[in-house]
């Protein structure tokens, strides 16, 4: 059941024939296409509960996926023009809503490029607290991501169990944060507050024990013989797809190429522990979902490494000026590994102190461009899984 | 916009008590009256005792046991009561609605939730009176193409088509609807009305997702009929009958799922692909296909729907009871009705009433339906279980499991039947 992907990248597009030339635009899957009588053409979103915040035109014939074409774009916020008109301090609230499941991920290249745009040196036990903070709302991510892949094919079970297991390192990072989603954490030169007491023996058990419990889901789930005859050999993306269509994350590693940001550009204090990322070469959906699981293991591990090596004092902070600014015209980029993969945040600085222009390169959108590919010549029962395996969080595509 | 109660008044509470009492009574005196004299002019009466009886005998009956037992006794004699009541469509209704509510339970339970929680004073009992008035309160809307006839009648025509399921089903000895000679057949019959159904509705609908899963159901529908069928044979071919009543006899010595367990698992993998249950969803499944061929439906169709699949479940469970679990065959644990009662009377207070008993409720009869109860209890138990363990599987392989795994099994439950018969085991000299 392989699908064989386009040779020529921009083929789907020449799917979608205008018949007439109109005058008035019209937005995609309201314009007049020829039909073929075979074709059904079924719009999948944005209220479709297997959509999220976004739209799939999906023509399929008989039960086979002809032409997928996403329409994402429902939550846009305008982050990137917001964050011209406030400054570094208060642009770290805003910016952490594309993803409040992973806020302090999506937080962290922001953070890091200020840095470096002020020239700030960070205090070590700052580093490593932001990396606990960063690898436990890892977990948290792809817990809910995961609970969304249960309910996606059908697995009642699966979407409940990550939702309550993912409580843990909630109460966890509320503890550690004061909030429980939105913590607003990391800021530039360190860490807003220090760990509180008690916190290393706390965050010891419960992730030992989080550590146990997501081990359960495998008998459950990830060994489920219903679940991998449906997604083993389904929405195929080859190394060398995965390459030209620029994907990034859990979806890179999973199609065979070793590469994880933690681990090629080590960022903090990344190149100190060790970091298993982990690869398969099948390149399927099952793969594809699996890899989160075994990310989580990872995180795991890593937030054990950081814990016995955290200095156990000392500052977490830099004080920093009431209204930093930068240094004249000057450009920075920084990215880091998030839950859905390579992360960057591109920040232009004018010497004013809000930034001039600031970009936000998310690993979702960049994912969600292989599923045309994907889905192409798949059977619509495959859609949620092949959909959903991508990593793909529509509010942080959006921006 | 909230909604703050009122301050409790107590002159406006009596108030309100005596503005019901006005209106129960005058609706007693403008509709209660005049249906109890029609009663006794359209329908003759009985005489019981050399007296008429009147509805408002009746009433006074029920003060009195020893004259209430007969007139009991001639309503459960009737055939409206083996319809409504006892094994037709209460009884299942009941049923259904007891799986309803152990179905949320247990998900809950799998699931580490609490489930239907504040309902009712325990464990949320209510909450499925609490779901059937809130379908009942909505309003139905109706696509402006659809095909409105046929997409009224479709919800009727289920939940009929389940209630004839229900009918075909021996509880007891004797208690059945229908006890017709060929009543696997019919069976058979009211089984394949489901599809047409099912596209009926989903094809008046005229909407996209209705339409998908349509034609999924009947894909599904159509192709796992024929392995539910031929695991039947066996059971057939070992009995020699198609009566169901005559098949639950011949198990009482052993269930032929002890001799026929392949025949066993193939019809309750195909039982489970009959009744869309997970992982055999897919004419529902939501996550692709919005709610299948249930998206246009609102309010009561839908509650109609849901009451007529979850008919249909029971029935089915009852069907599997029937032919493989020995139907109402089981110890004798109801003890008998105790002789002195008939005899002697029992002694209540001041006064000793002589009750003769009801001689339907027999021995049998409730030993049977407690058996009865029990099995299918526990058949249904794990229809539900698989929706907490397993994801919902695809088309092609569902349809790959039913036309080659499913049927390449029923033959061989097929020759089974036939060596066992032949071999001497079973039929006349053998086991049973």
């Amino acid at each position: 059941m392989t699908t064989e992907l386009p040779t020529d990248i921009k083929s789907t597009s020449s799917e979608i024939q205008i018949d007439k030339p109109s005058s008035k635009w019209l937005p995609p899957g309201l314009a007049l296409q020829k039909v073929d009588e075979k074709i059904m053409t079924l719009n999948v979103g944005p209220q479709h509960p297997g959509s999220g915040h976004m739209r799939l035109i999906v023509q399929i014939d008989g039960d086979y996926i002809v032409a997928c074409d996403p329409d994402p774009g429902y939550v846009h916020r305008g982050e990137e023009k917001m964050a011209e008109y406030r400054n570094y301090i208060t642009n770290i609230p805003h910016l952490e809503r594309p993803v409040i499941h992973d806020s302090c991920n999506i937080l962290y290249p922001y953070v890091l490029g200020v840095e470096e745009l002020l020239g700030i040196e960070v205090p070590e036990r700052a580093k490593y607290v932001r990396v606990i903070a960063a690898e436990l709302n890892r977990c948290i991510y792809i817990m809910y991501w995961l609970a969304i892949y249960g309910i996606f094919l059908g697995h009642s079970t699966m979407f409940m169990w990550p939702t309550g297991d993912r409580e843990l390192l909630i109460d966890l990072m509320e503890k550690m944060t004061g909030a429980r989603v939105t913590h607003s954490h990391f800021i530039p030169g360190g860490v807003r507050n220090d760990l509180p007491a008690n916190f290393e023996e706390v965050c010891l058990r419960q992730v030992n024990y989080f550590e146990k419990r997501i081990k359960e889901y495998a008998a459950v789930f990830y060994d489920n013989p219903i679940l991998i005859a449906r997604t083993q050999d389904t929405g195929v993306l080859s190394r060398q797809d995965a390459i030209r269509l620029g994907v990034t994350g859990s979806v890179l590693r999973a199609s065979g190429i070793d590469y994880d940001v933690r681990k090629k550009e080590p960022y903090d204090v990344y190149d100190e522990l060790d970091i298993q990322s982990i690869v398969m070469t099948e390149g399927d959906a099952y793969a594809r979902s699996k890899i989160p699981w075994l990310d989580m293991m990872d995180s795991c591990n890593i937030i054990r490494q950081a814990l016995q090596k955290m200095p156990k004092s000392g500052s977490v902070r830099v004080k920093l000026k009431p209204n930093p600014k930068g240094k004249g015209f000057d450009t920075v980029y920084k990215r880091v590994e998030s839950g859905r993969g390579s992360l960057g945040c591109y920040i232009v600085s004018d010497g004013k102190p809000e930034p001039y222009r600031l970009k936000l390169s998310v690993p979702s959108f960049r994912n969600l461009i292989a599923l045309p590919y994907l889905l192409k010549g798949e059977k619509l029962g495959n859609m949620p899984s092949v959909y959903w395996s991508l990593n793909y969080w529509p509010v942080e595509a959006d921006r | 916009m909230s909604v703050i109660a009122p301050d409790f008044k107590l002159s406006g509470f009596i108030k309100s008590l005596l503005d019901n009492i006005f209106w129960i009574l005058l609706l007693f005196v403008l509709i209660g009256l005049p249906a109890v004299f029609m009663i006794l002019i359209v329908i003759e009466m009985p005489i019981i005792d050399g007296e008429l009886l009147t509805p408002f005998l009746a009433l006074s009956y029920l003060v009195n046991p020893t004259r209430t037992l007969p007139v009991i006794q001639a309503f459960m004699t009737t055939d409206i009561f083996r319809v409504m009541a006892f094994p037709g469509f209460g009884f299942a209704a009941l049923l259904a609605a007891g799986t309803i509510f152990a179905e949320r339970k247990m998900m809950a339970k799998i699931q580490l939730r609490v489930g239907p929680f504040y309902c009712g004073k325990f464990e949320g009992i209510l909450q499925l009176m609490g779901d059937g008035l809130k379908l009942i309160s909505k309003e139905i809307i109706i696509p402006a193409k659809a095909d409105k006839p046929i997409f009224w009648a479709a919800p009727v025509l289920f939940v009929a088509t389940a209630a004839a399921f229900v009918a075909l089903i021996p509880v007891a000895p004797g208690w059945v609807v229908a006890d017709v000679d060929l009543g696997l057949l019919a069976v058979f019959a009211v089984i394949g009305f489901f599809p047409i159904i099912t596209i009926l509705s989903a094809w008046s609908a005229n909407s996209k997702y209705p339409f998908i899963g349509g034609i999924r159901a009947l894909f599904q529908m159509v192709s796992f009929e024929i392995p539910l069928i031929l695991s039947l044979l066996g059971v057939v071919m070992v009995t020699g009958t198609l009566n169901l009543s005559e098949i639950t006899a011949s198990q009482s010595n052993f269930p032929w799922i002890v001799f026929l367990p392949i025949g066993a698992i193939v019809f309750f993998i195909a039982m489970l692909a009959e009744l869309e249950r997970i992982p055999f969803d897919l004419p529902e499944a939501e996550s692709e296909i919005v709610a299948g061929w249930l998206t246009e439906l609102s309010g009561m169709l839908y509650g109609l729907v849901q009451l007529g699949s979850y008919l249909k479940l029971y029935a089915f469970a009852a069907l599997f009871v029937v032919l493989f679990l020995g139907g109402w065959n089981g110890p004798m644990v109801v003890p008998p009705f105790p002789e002195e009662i008939i005899t002697e009377g029992i002694e209540m207070g001041p006064i000793t009433l002589s009750i003769e008993g009801l001689p339907l409720l027999t021995q049998e009869m409730l030993n049977g339906t407690l058996w009865f109860v029990l099995k299918t209890v526990g058949v249904i138990f794990f229809i539900i279980l698989p929706r907490g363990v397993f994801p919902r599987v695809r088309v092609d392989l569902l349809l790959d499991l039913g036309w080659t795994k499913l049927i390449g099994l029923c033959f061989i439950n097929i020759f089974i039947a036939l060596g066992l018969v032949y071999a001497g085991v079973l039929g006349p000299g053998g086991l049973q």
